[in-house]
């Protein structure tokens, strides 16, 4: 009946466990008791968990990305403070769980923290910057986000009952066979992986079909704005590259339920075809995440240096480029497993190859702020600190390119202070921009800027101080993820390391107060305007937080910076002639109930409660043969109502004064910078 | 592109174009799946020779079985084309004559598929058996699962077909099975080329 569950799947094994999985609970609970309280549930429901609308989709998914990022920041300090301790003793972690802590920090960053996070941006801006009333599958877009949640899900609930897998966030067999993990560890993380890497897999889908077919009258692809093209791109990656995750992981839940012989020592099994599979799959996805970011960077320096981008089309070009060559590396993750000195040469000279393009990104954006008319927002802080990191980072990623130079370093800390270099600044930097940056078109006022600069000084200050003696322990030999080790030379610089958390716990309260500070002034920041910055792309015409259909008449593009153009022009706030009846999809509960039961099919399947996962995958399969069936899954926002909002709209606008549209290139005491777009 | 566009050429709203949209967002879907089976065939050739103790898959093959199971499927993605052009001209009566048979020679196709495995099962060869044929078993079930689903969706549309008639979004649907049908056809021309064929010569 119960499968594998029994009452010894309580986390009674070590105190610590028992406390992570009592916060987890408590913070359920809270939830759960805060809603009732306050009689939310209703509200919750039919306004937020049930909306088609990609705009709140979009704000639920940096709701998850956040409450992820808590959740494996805290596994991160424990891993930080117990090296810090764990000299010629024990430390507090026992073995076995420190093992579960580090699996479970990169499987959440990654795919349960940057994706979402990612994700959230995709829809809350890509609508509004190409000038649509929504992505092209709306209810795709709401299973994509349960599909993503219910992943979520079960990594949290790993923390309650049972455990996580001990096989890190890549869960490499044999060691994640059946033979040496036959626990419930690796299950987990591979349902976790599968249902969620499903939702990427349609996200990815809906955003190429989206930008390709819903673009503004007049909005050629070479006019559309740069953050819109890292996300065309980095979809068409997602749904190129997400198959191969579900290749990998799907051959190996048939070894372990199924006993088949794909990657396991015996039996004819080749476990380097696993390893080939998931960076097929995993080399793109660094690119998956950090092309949004470099898109999120682009408007920011455009937008506060009230300039145009500096060659754009060389970054267009650069984000396709990057997107190709990122299929083409993805050896490199494996130079010391025998693939021979040919192919190692080969696969590492493509890796040195990515750096042009990325080298063309970052002087465009230092082009970008000569002689503009910087203005010292936080997220400019945010996108300089990126710069200056990111670079350092790429340094170090050439000095791992080098086949003989891996051999020396593969598997050491410093291979842990170079990825974190790069997906901190390159990745968290910039979604942190992009969440600054379009938080009062998302939700209709600012964040504390004091808060936030505060944040960036602790977070990069933090990462230098947790980063940089990684490195120096790498060159020393240290291994990563080691619970223990006897070596007094390593302590001190694990020490700083731990300081360096404790320096990037202070940004992250930093920005807890940030949002609670916003919350607080929201009426001194409140954003009438709908363009808070002076902003040059569509998604700033629309009112903040939009209304359901974003445009209530679709904009025609006739430029780059379409927005700043009709700024310019004194076209930007007419009103229109006329208002028409507005088509836009109705809410669905379908996506919710599929995602819950996607959810409860993992957990069974985990725990072999196979009646339970045939009647969850029954209930799916309903939901989508009767979706697929609706014929009316529309309303009607009619022209009176449309008129009735947008003659608030104009109200609002009339109460706020214009920005200054004059262009500092274009201004005789400064020169042209050469070859600026125009 | 689409078969709404062909049977309206003159009109094309917004309708239309939703329905364009869901056809060009199929195509991307039935790309990503391509690559799920370009993977199964790598991993396939890299695994075929890894026999362990086992039967060699190679050795279980029948030429006039996988003969038949190929005739089934392209016949039936030659009548799933004729329901297509039944549905162009709107003859209703004509769409689920031909979407019965083909059900009937996919489901033949599944049939014998699953007499196939039932027969290497009990030879000894069970996916279980060897690396070689995990990925037999993977690559070749992957398809038989695509084709049940098929069938599936094709009961489901036909039921569509019954009572709603031909309308627009029921057209739709059916040129979007018809892709994944065709679809389904090309991977096993690719299954019998890289799996059979070699094993047979």
């Amino acid at each position: 009946m119960l499968g594998r569950l029994t009452i010894d799947a309580l986390p009674f094994y070590s105190w610590i466990a028992m406390g992570g999985a009592g916060v987890t609970v408590l913070g359920g609970v809270v939830i759960f008791v805060l809603l009732t309280w306050f009689k939310k549930w209703g509200y919750f429901w039919s306004e937020w968990l049930t909306s088609l609308d990609h705009k709140r989709i979009g704000v639920m998914y940096i709701a998850l990305a956040l409450l992820m990022l808590v959740r494996g920041f805290v596994d991160a300090l424990m891993m930080r403070s117990q090296q810090a301790f764990a000299y010629d003793s024990g430390g507090y972690l026992p073995a076995g769980h420190f093992d579960q802590v580090f699996s479970s920090h990169g499987t959440i960053m990654i795919f349960f923290m940057a994706m979402p996070f990612m994700t959230g941006l995709f829809n809350l801006i890509v609508p509004q910057q190409i000038g649509t009333r929504d992505v092209a599958f709306p209810f795709m877009n709401s299973l994509s986000l349960w599909f993503t949640s219910s992943g979520a899900g079960l990594v949290l609930v790993s923390l309650v009952i049972g455990k996580f897998s001990t096989a890190g966030w890549t869960g490499y067999p044999p060691y994640s066979g059946l033979e040496y993990s036959p626990g419930v560890g690796v299950d987990y993380w591979l349902w976790a992986v599968l249902i969620s890497g499903i939702g990427s897999t349609l996200t990815g889908i809906n955003f190429i079909v989206t930008i390709l077919k819903r673009r503004a009258p007049g909005m050629t692809l070479l006019r559309m704005p740069l953050f819109t093209w890292t996300v065309l791109v980095s979809s068409v990656l997602m749904a190129f590259a997400f198959p191969a995750l579900t290749v990998a992981t799907g051959l190996l839940a048939l070894d372990r339920y199924l006993d088949m012989h794909f990657f396991t020592n015996a039996d004819g099994g080749n476990m380097m075809n696993f390893i080939s599979l998931l960076w097929i799959w995993g080399h793109p996805e660094v690119y998956i995440l950090i092309l949004p970011a470099f898109g999120v960077f682009s408007e920011v320096v455009a937008t506060f240096s009230r300039k145009a981008l500096f060659g754009y089309k060389s970054l267009v070009f650069a984000t396709a480029a990057i997107g190709i060559l990122s299929f083409s590396v993805w050896l490199h993750h494996f130079f010391t497993m025998g693939a021979g000195a040919n192919v190692n040469a080969i696969f590492g000279i493509a890796t040195m190859i990515i750096g042009v393009p990325t080298g063309v990104k970052v002087f465009d954006w230092l082009f970008t702020m000569y002689r503009g008319r910087i203005t010292f927002d936080p997220t400019m802080y945010w996108t300089i600190g990126f710069i200056v990191t990111f670079v350092i980072g790429g340094v170090t990623g050439v000095l791992l390119a080098i086949p003989p130079v891996d051999y020396l370093m593969h598997n050491t800390t410093f291979l842990v202070a170079h990825f974190h270099n790069m997906i901190i600044p390159g990745v968290l930097f910039g979604y942190v921009a992009g969440l600054i940056y379009w938080f009062p078109k998302a939700i209709g006022f600012q964040l504390s800027a004091k808060w936030g600069i505060r944040a960036f000084w602790c977070w990069i200050i933090g990462f230098y101080l947790a980063f940089m003696p990684l490195y120096f322990l790498g060159l020393l030999g240290m291994p990563r993820r080691m619970e223990r080790y006897e070596i007094a030379a390593w302590q001190p610089y694990l020490i700083i390391a731990a300081i360096g958390a404790a320096v990037i716990l202070a940004g992250v309260v930093c920005m807890a107060m940030q949002l609670l500070v916003g919350i607080k002034e929201r009426e001194k920041t409140r954003d009438l305007s709908g363009d808070p910055f002076n902003g040059r792309t569509l998604e700033w015409l629309t009112s903040s937080p939009a209304a359901p259909y974003n445009f209530a008449v679709i904009p025609k593009v006739d430029s780059l910076d379409a927005f700043w153009k009709m700024k310019v022009d004194g076209t930007a706030y007419q009103r229109p002639s006329g208002y028409t009846d507005i088509v836009m999809p109705r809410n669905s509960s379908l996506g919710v109930i599929a995602g819950a039961f996607s959810f409860v099919l993992g957990f069974a399947m985990i725990w072999y409660i196979w009646w339970l996962a045939a009647l969850s995958l029954l209930v799916i399969g309903i939901v989508v043969v009767v979706r697929s069936s609706m014929e009316n899954t529309d309303y009607v926002i009619t022209a009176d109502e449309v008129a009735a909002i947008e003659e608030q709209r104009f109200n609002d606008l009339a109460r706020v004064p214009r920005h200054d549209t004059g262009d500092p290139a274009a201004s005789p005491q400064a020169a042209p910078a050469p070859g600026s777009a125009s | 592109m689409s078969a709404d566009v062909a049977m309206n050429p003159q009109r094309r709203g917004p309708e239309e174009e939703a329905y364009e949209e869901r056809a060009f967002g199929f195509w991307l879907y039935l790309m990503t799946d391509a690559i799920i089976f370009a993977l199964l065939f790598a991993t396939y050739v890299v695994m075929a020779p890894n026999i362990a103790s086992a039967p060699a898959p190679k050795s279980l093959f029948d030429l006039w079985h996988t003969a038949g199971e190929t005739a089934l499927l392209l016949v039936s993605s030659l009548t799933f084309g004729v329901a297509t052009i039944s549905m162009i001209q709107g003859k209703k009566g004509q769409v689920l004559l031909w979407l019965a048979v083909t059900f009937v020679l996919g489901a033949g196709f599944v049939a014998m598929e699953i007499m196939e495995f039932a027969g290497m099962i009990a030879a000894g060869a069970g996916p279980g058996g060897s690396g070689s044929l995990s990925a037999f078993f993977t690559l070749v079930g992957t398809h038989g699962l695509h084709v049940s689903l098929g069938l599936v969706w094709i009961i489901i549309l036909g039921l569509q077909v019954a009572v709603k008639g031909l309308t627009m979004p029921v057209t739709s649907r059916l040129f979007r099975l018809g892709l994944f049908w065709h679809f389904l056809d090309i991977v096993w021309i690719g299954i019998f080329s890289v799996v059979y064929l070699p094993g047979i010569m």
